[in-house]
């Protein structure tokens, strides 16, 4: 079972967190804290697994991470994982990302933290791996896409016929429209 | 209505969405916490609209917050809100909120029931999985309970997407209801053979989980695994597969047989594959990663087979083989992995991962504290006599370097686990083993400081020649504590100081300046020591003072005692006045007692010894198995009910066995039985109490303990005396560095007798003599402790039954009186005496013509005097020609007891130069004897020796059989297997053997007076026999004597060269001979009122002269 998937930046800031064990907020801030701790001050040429988190699980419990540019992707699993198939996990998680971002960096995942949820959930699922295979996650993740562009869109034709333009000036539009095309 | 979705727009306009509240944040670097509580005010705000659209993005930008640590439960019910929107893109945001924020306490949880069942039903399959993802981040027994029909239902959905979805979800539902288990088992078992892939994925997934918690009710579904493992081409299914048979194959041996074959060929298979890749490229990449995973998880499995079958040594070779070029390579992630598995084989091969040592070493200096972590675990199997202090000076070097608390704490536990394994097996100076420890209290910051501390009190009580060391040091332990307690008060290393001043107090005799640690000990800052720690200094403070009082005995000038008394006086009243209750109650106490001794010593009143009897007698550790080796008196049935139990009145229905194990619990117990372990526990408490109050406990009585417990034991074995010039009293903290130079010389010193001792039996050219063991490579077990160490074992209590899984003789040839020791040791001088004439034909000597008969009696009575009356002691001598590489002599002493019982002494001595281990002995029962054996083994079993045997080491068993007829000498065929062990290999070696039970080992010597013994032939019951033994050329005394030696005789009179002789068998029958020497012919008659008996005595009396 995976307990948790962390994923900071290389200064501890959380770009996501999934939980898949109840803590408290508090609690899991602390998590974060103590794992970051544990994974910054370990050099890029090391091994990718830790052990020695206190504050999950114990000794059952192993940390196992990638560094990626300015990101720590952390997975907190049980015994009953395998270590480099977490690794690899990892790898067909961000490569997914890669692919639904095209070119995903940092501030894709800070701005659209719900969307990689979303992709997240098509790969783990309550903490057990439900996908591994790419193709067909980044199939599920666009269907979904195109549903929900579809349920927004008669929105977006009705709310376009009015002439929002004279009321509002310009740059609200623009606005609306980016906060749109976003969704 | 156009209308009110233009005021929707326009309020969406005001409103910010996720991405505007990051970039707010962003922008507000410096007051972030206020901008977002802003943030919450607008979100409070948006909630409270009826717009879903509004509700939905305020639920998404609470989601953010909650991942910034904000407890955003207050909005719980506006979470719900969205999720029941019609609108997957919001029901979306809201299943993702709730899989954030809700837990098992959640009240709101409850309102959603019905929502996600029409979600789980809902004609749009992603309608359905985004419900189906959210319930399985919150699911709760209710939810569980409520819903488990129709996930179960979905199991069984058209598509794939929901399939594997639901039969994932399935896990969690058991584990909060686990009576869904059984009615969906055959449905989820169903779904191993789905023809998508994912969903049998899933399937795998969620039964290798349930087999993780209850392996043994999925052996059935192993023919169905094993189908899916040849056929799967995915990985993740064949690696969870891989780990069920791991956790299966325990349980059943024949499926571990049946997957070797194909396992060990796919592993080369497979690693043929790995390592052409690994040619061809320099790192490791995403295409052959997934080959590795499956590789190493081969080996994973591998290792659990063969640990239930010990005849795959060649897969297991293969298998480290391979892990050694992984751990080898240059990436970490392999070499964390080889580490990994490697552990995994050393539980049950440690042999073959113990050549790998030089690699194992290798890693513990790398940079990777991962790896490092690993390579220490391993260490633990891969010490010896030899390279401990080696490895542990790499690790004391590694403790200085460590710069996190975690790894040098984790050090600190390796260091002390390594060490104290298996009783100490590995120490060759206890000395350096002390100082070790001592050097360890100076790590600050420690957690471990109660681990050292016990690793101190262990060592001083059961090591006694290291005492005297041990007491110097925690002196000056004592004596810096300022060091220790500097820091904080949360520092775990002042534990160390309850160990030092309780060596201190309970050893004072060794002490050299006890005035000066008694000093020590009560200074203020004692005071703010934990409690437990001051009441320890307390109490020893008081052990010392007698201690001082004492020595300064008989001492004219009293001043020194009197100086001790001020200074309690003057000291204790700090601790009186301590807020730690067992502290002021010490410390009263004591102020008191010495108030009082100094009012008699100024009245020049002698009281040492009224003080030191206070502190008298010696605390001994008790075996924590002693409790359950307290036999059961007769007559006592423990399971008997004392009061009858109160009758069942309700019955519950038996439930059938679940697959799932939690179904198990609680229910079906009946109450009572609870309400009987309590009792129990109270009772057990209760004796514990009365056992602990009880000063006979612990104590168990020499005459017990003999019959069982007696070895020859260390004392026997030749101390080598070297002159350690110790550098003890270098002041302040000893250095463990010392003693692996000091080691190193000794051993070089010991290697040089040893060529020499060598060198000498080479000349006397000895034939037999298998192999010379030369100087060569010094091997493991030519390694002989420093100075004897006898280490203490824990005491057992009174007629303690020895059994098979006693590591050691639980003896402790201290507590025996030491004429009993001379004794014993005297008899070994005579066995060794026998030994020698009848390997090289020499005369038994005896000096003097006079003194030889004088010299004759003494050693009979001798022989009987310390035995109690119905012990008699046998001698059988054995000589076996063992195996082809060395030759091993047994002494057999057997003890009687009753007139059945006969209790055969066996020495083991070991002369080949391998270790010998796991030795078990056995006997084929005749009708009249039968090895006894612990009560619940089959007539056939055999007795594990509960000891090993290092080269040149010997060490006693004993055996008790149970004889009916003795009128006939005995033969017993008997085996003994154990395994031979040197550095290169081991080998299960068989000895065959023959106990010859002669019919003069159940004669006891018996003193007799010439009156009795003339009363006893003339009464007419015995028979009479005779024999003559020509040519026997040796002194009339000579012969008496060997007659009394050998067959237990004693002289009744003796005139010239006629000789009367008495003895009795252990079931009572009288033996009487006259012996007549004339010229060199012997001639005996012979009177007993067994004639069989006697005529066998008599062919045995010929025997023994026939051979000189």
């Amino acid at each position: 079972m995976i307990k948790a998937i962390l994923i900071f930046n290389n200064h501890g800031k959380p770009r996501l967190i999934r939980f898949y064990q109840y803590f408290a907020e508090d609690m899991q801030q602390q998590i974060i804290r103590e794992t970051f701790h544990l994974v910054s001050k370990r050099d890029d040429n090391v091994c990718n697994f830790l052990e020695g988190g206190s504050l999950i699980g114990g000794s059952d419990y192993k940390l196992i991470y990638r560094h990626y540019a300015t990101l720590y992707f952390v997975f907190c699993v049980d015994s009953s994982e395998s270590e480099l198939g977490i690794l690899d996990l990892i790898q067909v998680f961000v490569e997914t990302l890669d692919k639904c971002f095209e070119n995903v960096c940092e501030l894709d995942l800070i701005f659209h933290m719900d969307k990689v949820h979303y992709i997240l959930q098509e790969v783990v699922m309550g903490g057990m791996v439900l996908e591994t295979n790419m193709n067909e996650i980044i199939a599920q993740v666009e269907v979904q896409n195109r549903l929900e562009k579809s349920e927004v869109r008669p929105f977006l034709s009705s709310s376009k016929s009015f002439p929002l333009i004279y009321v509002f000036g310009f740059s609200q539009v623009s606005a609306i429209k980016y906060s749109l095309s976003v969704l | 209505m156009a209308l009110k979705i233009v005021k929707g727009s326009i309020d969406r306009m005001f409103d910010k969405n996720l991405q505007d509240l990051v970039r707010g944040i962003r922008n507000h670097k410096e007051d972030e916490a206020k901008y977002i509580s802003t943030c919450i005010d607008e979100i409070k705000q948006e909630l409270k609209q009826d717009n879903i659209a509004v509700k939905a993005n305020a639920v998404c930008k609470l989601t953010y917050l909650q991942m910034l640590g904000y407890d955003v439960s207050w909005a719980a019910f506006n979470i719900v809100e969205v999720m029941s929107s019609s609108k997957f893109t919001y029901k979306r945001i809201g299943y993702l909120a709730a899989s954030q924020c809700f837990h098992e306490s959640t009240d709101v949880i409850m309102l959603t029931t019905n929502q996600i069942r029409k979600d789980l039903s809902s004609p749009n399959q992603y309608d359905t999985g985004v419900a189906l993802t959210g319930l399985s981040c919150f699911v709760t027994p209710d939810l569980a309970r409520d819903l488990a029909n129709d996930i179960m239902t979905l199991m069984s959905h058209t598509k794939p997407y929901i399939r594997k979805k639901a039969v994932l979800i399935m896990y969690k539902v058991f584990l909060k209801y686990p009576e869904s288990l059984r009615p969906a088992f055959p449905r989820l078992k169903e779904k191993l053979e789905d023809p998508d892939p994912g969903v049998q994925s899933a399937a795998v997934n969620v039964i290798c989980e349930l087999a993780r918690r209850n392996p043994k009710n999925y052996l059935s579904l192993a023919p169905l695994f094993f189908k899916l493992m040849t056929s799967s081409t995915n990985n993740w299914v064949l690696i969870k597969i891989i780990k069920l048979f791991g956790a299966l194959t325990p349980l059943e041996p024949r499926l571990g047989k049946k997957l070797i074959e194909p396992l060990t060929n796919l592993i080369h298979r497979i690693y043929l594959f790995f390592s052409q890749i690994l040619h061809h490229l320099s790192a490791i990449t995403l295409v052959c990663f997934s080959w590795l995973i499956a590789f190493l998880f081969f080996i994973t499995v591998l290792i659990s087979l063969s640990s239930g079958m010990p005849n795959h040594s060649a897969s297991i070779q293969l298998c480290v083989q391979k892990l050694r070029i992984l751990i080898e390579d240059s990436d970490q992630n392999l070499k964390y992995l080889g580490l990994l598995a490697m552990s995994k084989i050393l539980k049950t091969h440690p042999k073959s991962v113990q050549s790998h040592k030089d690699l194992i070493l290798q890693c513990l200096d790398d940079k990777d504290e991962s790896i490092r972590l690993r390579a220490l675990d391993l260490l633990y199997g891969m010490v010896s006599k030899k390279n401990l202090m080696e490895i542990v000076k790499k690790l004391m070097l590694h403790v200085d370097k460590a710069e996190g608390t975690t790894y040098r704490d984790e050090l600190l536990t390796k260091i002390i686990d390594i060490c104290s394994q298996s009783n100490y097996q590995y120490i060759t100076n206890f000395e350096w083993y002390i100082s070790i420890l001592v050097e360890l209290t100076r790590l600050e910051g420690t957690r471990h400081g109660h681990l050292i501390a016990s690793q101190m009190l262990d060592v001083a009580i059961r090591v006694k020649a290291i005492r005297v060391f041990a007491v110097a040091q925690m002196a000056t332990l004592l004596d810096n504590a300022h060091m220790l307690t500097g820091n904080t008060q949360r520092n775990g290393i002042c534990e160390v100081l309850y160990a030092a001043a309780w060596i201190c107090g309970e050893f004072s005799e060794h002490l050299e300046n006890p005035m000066e640690t008694l000093e020590a000990m009560l200074r203020p800052k004692v005071a703010t020591l934990p409690g437990h720690i001051q009441a320890v200094y307390v109490q020893n403070a008081a052990k010392l003072f007698a201690t001082v009082l004492k020595s300064q005995e008989g001492n004219t000038d009293s001043t020194t005692a009197q100086e001790a008394s001020q200074l309690m006086i003057d000291r204790l009243p700090l601790f009186v006045q301590s807020a730690n209750l067992e502290v002021q109650e010490r410390a009263s106490c004591i102020l008191q007692l010495v108030k009082y001794i100094q009012k008699l010593q100024q009245k020049d009143v002698e009281v040492s010894e009224e003080v030191c009897a206070l502190f008298a007698g010696e605390l001994n550790p008790v075996a924590p198995k002693a409790q359950k080796k307290v036999p059961i008196p007769d007559g006592l049935d423990l399971d008997a009910w004392i009061n009858e139990p109160p009758s069942e009145s309700e019955s519950e229905d038996e439930q059938p066995k679940a697959i799932f194990s939690k179904e198990e619990p609680k229910h079906s117990r009946p109450r009572h039985t609870e309400v009987d372990e309590k009792e129990l526990a109270r009772r057990r408490e209760a004796r514990k109490q009365e056992q602990a109050n009880n000063p006979f406990y612990i104590k168990a009585s020499p005459s017990s303990q003999k019959v069982y417990q007696e070895t020859p034991g260390v004392e026997h074995i030749p101390v080598v005396q070297i002159d350690l010039s110790v550098p003890l009293k270098v002041p302040g903290l000893p250095m463990s560095d010392q003693y692996v130079k000091l080691e190193e010389e000794r051993r070089q010193k010991e290697r040089a007798e040893k060529k020499k001792k060598d060198k000498k039996k080479r000349k006397e050219k000895r034939s037999g003599r298998g192999k010379k063991h030369d100087s060569g490579p010094e091997s493991e077990e030519d390694i002989t402790p420093a100075h004897m160490v006898d280490i203490v074992t824990e005491e057992m209590p009174e007629n303690a039954l020895p059994s098979d899984d006693d590591e050691r003789d639980p003896a402790d040839p201290h507590k025996k009186s030491s004429k009993h020791k001379k004794k014993k040791q005297k008899r070994e001088k005579e066995d060794k005496e026998k030994k020698k004439k009848k390997k090289h034909h020499h005369h038994h000597h005896h000096h003097g013509d006079k003194g030889g008969e004088e010299s004759v009696q003494n050693g009979t009575v001798e022989e009987e005097e310390p035995l109690p009356r119905r012990l008699i002691s046998v001698m059988l001598t054995f000589i076996f020609l063992f195996y082809s590489f060395d030759r091993k002599a047994y002494d057999i002493q057997g003890n009687l007891q009753d007139g059945s019982q006969v209790v055969v002494s066996v020495i083991f001595e070991n002369k080949c130069d391998s270790f010998l281990k796991s030795m078990e002995f056995n006997v084929l029962d005749s009708l009249n004897s039968k090895l006894q054996r612990p009560e619940g083994s089959g007539p056939h079993d055999s007795l594990t020796i509960p000891f090993q045997l290092p080269p040149g080491v010997s060490n006693e068993a004993r055996f008790v059989f149970t004889v009916q007829s003795i009128i006939m000498p005995q033969k017993l065929k008997g085996t003994l297997t154990f395994i031979v062990k040197n550095e290169e290999s081991s080998t299960h070696e068989k000895l065959d053997f023959k106990l010859h039970f002669t019919c003069t080992s159940y004669l006891i010597t018996t003193p007799c007076y010439s009156d009795a013994f003339a009363k006893l032939l003339e009464s007419g019951d015995l028979k009479s026999s005779s024999i003559r033994l020509e040519g026997v050329n040796m002194p009339f005394h000579h012969l008496l004597a060997r007659i009394c030696f050998h067959h237990h005789f004693s002289v009744v009179e003796r005139i010239d060269s006629c000789a009367s002789m008495y003895s009795r068998s252990i079931q009572g029958h009288h033996v009487c001979l006259l012996v007549k020497i004339s010229s060199q012919t012997v001639s005996v008659d012979a009177k007993c009122d067994e004639p069989t008996l006697l005529g066998n005595v008599l062919d045995e009396i010929k025997q023994t002269f026939s051979q000189c």
